[in-house]
């Protein structure tokens, strides 16, 4: 940004000492009381895309167009020491001491960011002119007309001449001209995006649109973009269901593995999420301090740092309370929800009660649009595919490895497991450790989405708890189906009915399930298991 | 017998500590003015309320080195009510009978206010409730210096109609599933129905606390909003559900250009642990912002920092003042003022003494206590959000405004008294 500025500085100032200065009536108008001057001040401003006006409007955009009495300047140079009058790109002489920026309500900015993408429309960088071209797919009006009919006449690129066709198209809803009209709604109608369908809906009226061939045209043409809509929505539903589903997954596979093995109900599961989570807040803070070139990064190192350090949090629990308490789940149900207190008020003396923030990595924000309307958000896609990481090694641990055998043998049954030689106390203190490690994990991916606080936890135990009963003991694809299931059913109710709703029909559901299969929907079947 | 020694020993002990309290508070009575704080330092309001306490905190430690009330300093008693809302009135039946605090300086959300209500009128305690509120209510032992509806969310919902505001036509009331949200969206339905906005043009939704998926509600209201006609969000969601939702606003790309969203218990604080910069343009209406500028709030702002510093509170170096932190200080000063003009701290007294008091509040404005009816008269303010967190105010009434605690857009409430029921 500095060098941006100081390159404007040098090769900025020159030029604008050549070029002829703009309007100082119009620019003073920018820091006018009312919306409606600041508005016409713009589009007169951007209406011959100057580079000045660019300069100058980009610095209102961004609040660093700034008025002292009279004076609209722009503060540049190595430390912002250098005032520079909008208006002629001179020196301000004395520098103003005191000055407030000029206010940018929600109005103004809009007219504000459709006069700088359309002026971005003749840069000769053709991503520049994508990207101008995409920002103007919203809230285009007739005010616009002339400059994206010359942006067109000039584009070369097809897909950017699209975008630019549909602008011009919405420009022109509000052309007195039926015809113009009329050809702007047969435009529209082949546009793939749901704000399409929001400016056609109002000229259904008559009392907007007084030509019935204009009704009619935007009548058919909504009904074309809806059945390409629904398609999307429903998509868009069973991505959120996926979502939730695999974050559920997160959360209950550790004590899958936990209540499978042991049949320990720990209630300090939610807790060893947290663990996770302040893991993860720790490491960002360490990156942030010592590697803050490479904070983008940090998610990744706090992946190994927060499965181990959930991990050995399990295994010292393991160790000194919950074994002495095996075969005894009610005194078990007890001790550990006893623990989890202890967690909560240990991470409240270090960290404080407060949320803490962790922030998402750049590549991480934003979303990506798959198809008209359905906007897919990173953070999500990232935790679906971490998700599906965690499951496979986790596969991989219980199918191919030597600890995986013993602690499915523990599962199936403990004592024959022990008599054949499978060192059950140990195999338990591992099976701990694998199940608060992989808490842990989840515990990284909902530092992404939801809140790091002391208490977090608490929200997720009785989700988890749902798909391990649900899901059914013992079974890792038990707990995968429960937990896209209950994400997705979910979801689907809180479309239809609003999530406090959603809420009680699933648990519901589940005790009408448990009700039916009382040892859940995936149970080991044979003799073997134990009880 | 071991454990009957052990009894007697923990008997005898206790009796002990308790006689050596009693005796040490009979003589700190004498000097000393009780004051209790009854905010959540834990929980999903934590995110709120912290700032509270700390504000609460910081006034009465400047008001100590000021001389204290009538030469009295000022005794903070704490306690954390956990935003577990039975807890709020255990607590605050403790502070009362137990700690015996002549004041009580607390509570965020209405359902803890609610939950302590019965306690204050029984014990005939003093409640100063800091945060804007659905209304509704007039009790004769709480003052109210947050805004009420009509200083609040009418103002705002009456910005996001006008020319300015982006004449919106159809209304998302979405909110936390308790009173607050569910009364304020009563009253601003009622107030949209007399603009002349259809039923079919607003949709109202609601989440539990600590509602943190809100995929679902997004998608919806950016179908709701693709009808044709300008859309407006209303916002009553409470504590930090309001992190996630504002994350997913932003990453789902829903721009305050297209949809604004106006927000009542979202400030400088709640802002903190989020990213900004997708958020720009989305409002928020208060009786303060930090970025009003004048020489009250300078100081303001320069006190909580320095505090904060001092008492070396998480990531002091960026701490924020907000609305219900003003209304917290302003109510501090303004019970102190009716002591000092009562001449007492007896409950009855102070309540008389509070009518009419004035404070220079740092939003500017002298903000006085109705004579009649336990409410500030407020100026309000919209601010929307800055890339930095802040708030750039775009519109601000002229003066501060009477409360109505008793909304003319609910029915029946022309006939309740501006004046809380004595005894």
């Amino acid at each position: 940004m500095k060098l941006f500025f100081l390159a404007l500085l040098l090769f900025g100032l020159p030029a604008t000492n050549a070029l002829a200065a703009l309007d100082p009536a119009l620019v003073k108008q920018l820091a006018a009381e009312e919306s409606d001057d600041k508005i016409s001040a713009i589009q007169q401003l951007s209406a011959d895309a100057s580079p000045e006006a660019v300069k100058v409007l980009k610095a209102m955009a961004e609040d660093a167009l700034l008025v002292t009495g009279e004076t609209v300047f722009i503060l540049e140079g190595e430390d912002g020491n250098l005032a520079l009058d909008a208006a002629t790109g001179k020196l301000v002489v004395p520098a103003p001491k005191t000055y407030e920026s000029i206010t940018v309500n929600n109005r103004v900015r809009s007219t504000l960011t459709n006069a700088l993408a359309a002026m971005r429309l003749f840069d000769p960088d053709r991503a520049v002119r994508l990207v101008a071209a995409t920002e103007l797919q919203s809230n285009a009006g007739i005010e616009m007309v002339p400059i994206l009919a010359r942006a067109l006449a000039k584009e070369a690129d097809a897909e950017i001449l699209t975008l630019l066709k549909q602008a011009h198209a919405q420009a022109n809803l509000a052309n007195p001209d039926a015809a113009a009209r009329l050809a702007a709604v047969d435009v529209l109608a082949k546009s793939t995006s749901p704000a399409s369908r929001g400016l056609l809906l109002p000229l259904l009226e008559p009392a907007n649109e007084p030509d019935v061939k204009v009704r009619e045209a935007a009548g058919q043409a909504i009904k074309a973009i809806e059945s390409r809509l629904v398609l999307g929505e429903i998509l868009g539903q069973i991505f959120s269901g996926l979502s939730l589903g695999s974050i559920l997954l997160l959360a209950a596979l550790g004590l899958a593995i936990i209540y499978g093995v042991m049949g320990v109900i720990n209630m300090a599961h939610g807790e060893l999420l947290m663990v996770g989570a302040y893991a993860t807040y720790f490491i960002q803070t360490l990156f942030r301090a010592t590697l803050p070139d490479y904070v983008d990064w940090y998610l990744l190192a706090a992946i190994p740092v927060a499965f181990l350090v959930a991990a050995l949090v399990g295994m010292l629990l393991e160790r000194t309370v919950i074994r002495h308490l095996y075969g005894r789940p009610l005194e078990t149900l007890l001790a550990t929800w006893g623990l989890s207190l202890i967690l909560i008020q240990a991470a409240r003396m270090l960290f404080g009660a407060q949320n803490v923030a962790v922030a998402n990595p750049v590549w991480m924000s934003g979303g990506v649009e798959i198809m008209a309307g359905l906007v897919l958000p990173w953070n999500r896609i990232v935790i679906i595919g971490f998700t599906l990481f965690v499951l496979t090694l986790v596969w991989v641990l219980m199918q191919k490895t030597r600890l995986g055998l013993f602690v499915r043998a523990v599962t199936q049954n403990r004592a024959m497991a022990g008599c054949v030689g499978v060192p059950t106390a140990r195999v338990d203190t591992l099976a701990f450790g694998l199940g608060a490690g992989i808490a842990g994990l989840g515990g990284v991916a909902l530092s992404q989405i939801a809140n790091v606080g002391p208490d977090m936890g608490q929200g997720y135990i009785v989700d988890s708890f749902l798909v391990v009963v649900l899901g059914g003991v013992g079974q890792l694809a038990g707990a995968v189906w429960a937990a896209l299931g209950l994400g997705v059913v979910t979801k689907f109710l809180e479309g239809w009915s609003g999530a406090v709703i959603a809420k009680i029909v699933v648990l519901v559901i589940v005790i009408l399930v448990i009700q039916k299969r009382p040892q859940g929907l995936f149970a080991l079947k044979g003799r073997s298991v134990d009880n | 017998m071991q454990t009957r020694r052990n009894f007697l020993k923990m008997t005898v002990l206790s009796s002990l500590m308790t006689l050596s309290g009693l005796a040490s508070f009979s003589v700190l009575a004498a000097d000393t003015i009780k004051v209790g704080i009854l905010h959540s330092l834990s929980g999903t309001m934590a995110i709120s309320e912290t700032a509270l306490k700390e504000t609460a905190l910081m006034t009465i430690d400047q008001i100590n080195k000021a001389g204290g009330v009538m030469g009295k300093q000022l005794v903070p008693v704490v306690v954390d009510p956990a935003s577990n809302w039975p807890l709020f009135a255990e607590k605050a039946r403790q502070l009362l009978a137990q700690d015996k605090v002549d004041v009580v300086f607390g509570n965020w959300t209405s359902v803890s206010r609610k939950s302590v209500l019965p306690v204050f009128k029984e014990l005939n305690g003093l409640l100063f409730y800091p945060v804007q509120y659905e209304g509704e209510e007039l009790e004769k032992n709480v003052f109210y210096t947050g805004a009420a509806p009509n200083q609040q969310a009418i103002p705002a919902v009456e910005y996001l109609m006008s020319k300015d505001g982006g004449s919106a036509k159809r209304w998302v009331l979405l909110g936390t599933d308790y009173v607050y949200p569910r009364t304020t969206n009563k009253i601003l339905r009622a107030f949209l129905k007399s603009k002349g906005v259809a039923d079919a043009d607003i949709m109202e939704e609601y989440t539990p606390f600590g509602h943190s998926d809100y995929q679902t509600i997004i998608a919806k209201i950016k179908k709701f909003a693709g009808e044709g006609k300008k859309t407006a969000v209303v916002s009553t969601i409470n504590g930090d559900s309001n992190v996630p939702f504002y994350k997913e606003l932003g990453n789902a790309g829903l721009k305050a250009t297209d949809v604004p969203v106006v927000a009542f218990s979202v400030g400088e604080e709640e802002l903190r642990g989020v990213d900004t910069k997708p958020l720009v343009g989305h409002l928020a209406a208060w009786n303060y912002f930090q970025s009003i500028k004048n020489p009250e709030n300078t100081k303001f702002i320069k006190m909580y920092r320095d505090w904060a510093k001092k008492q070396k509170l998480p990531n002091a170096d960026t701490v924020v003042t907000n609305d219900p932190m003003e209304a917290t200080y302003v109510g501090i000063h303004m019970w102190k003022q009716a002591v000092e003009k009562a001449k007492s701290t007896d409950v009855d007294k102070v309540i008389a003494a509070m009518a009419g008091q004035t404070f220079k509040a740092p939003s500017g404005f002298v903000l006085t206590m109705d004579e009649k009816n336990h409410h500030l008269h407020k100026p309000v303010f919209i601010g929307e959000v800055k890339g930095d967190g802040q708030f750039n105010v775009v519109w601000k009434t002229k003066g501060p405004v009477r409360a109505q605690p008793w909304s003319p857009y609910i029915v029946g409430n022309d006939k309740k008294k501006d004046v809380p029921d004595s005894k």
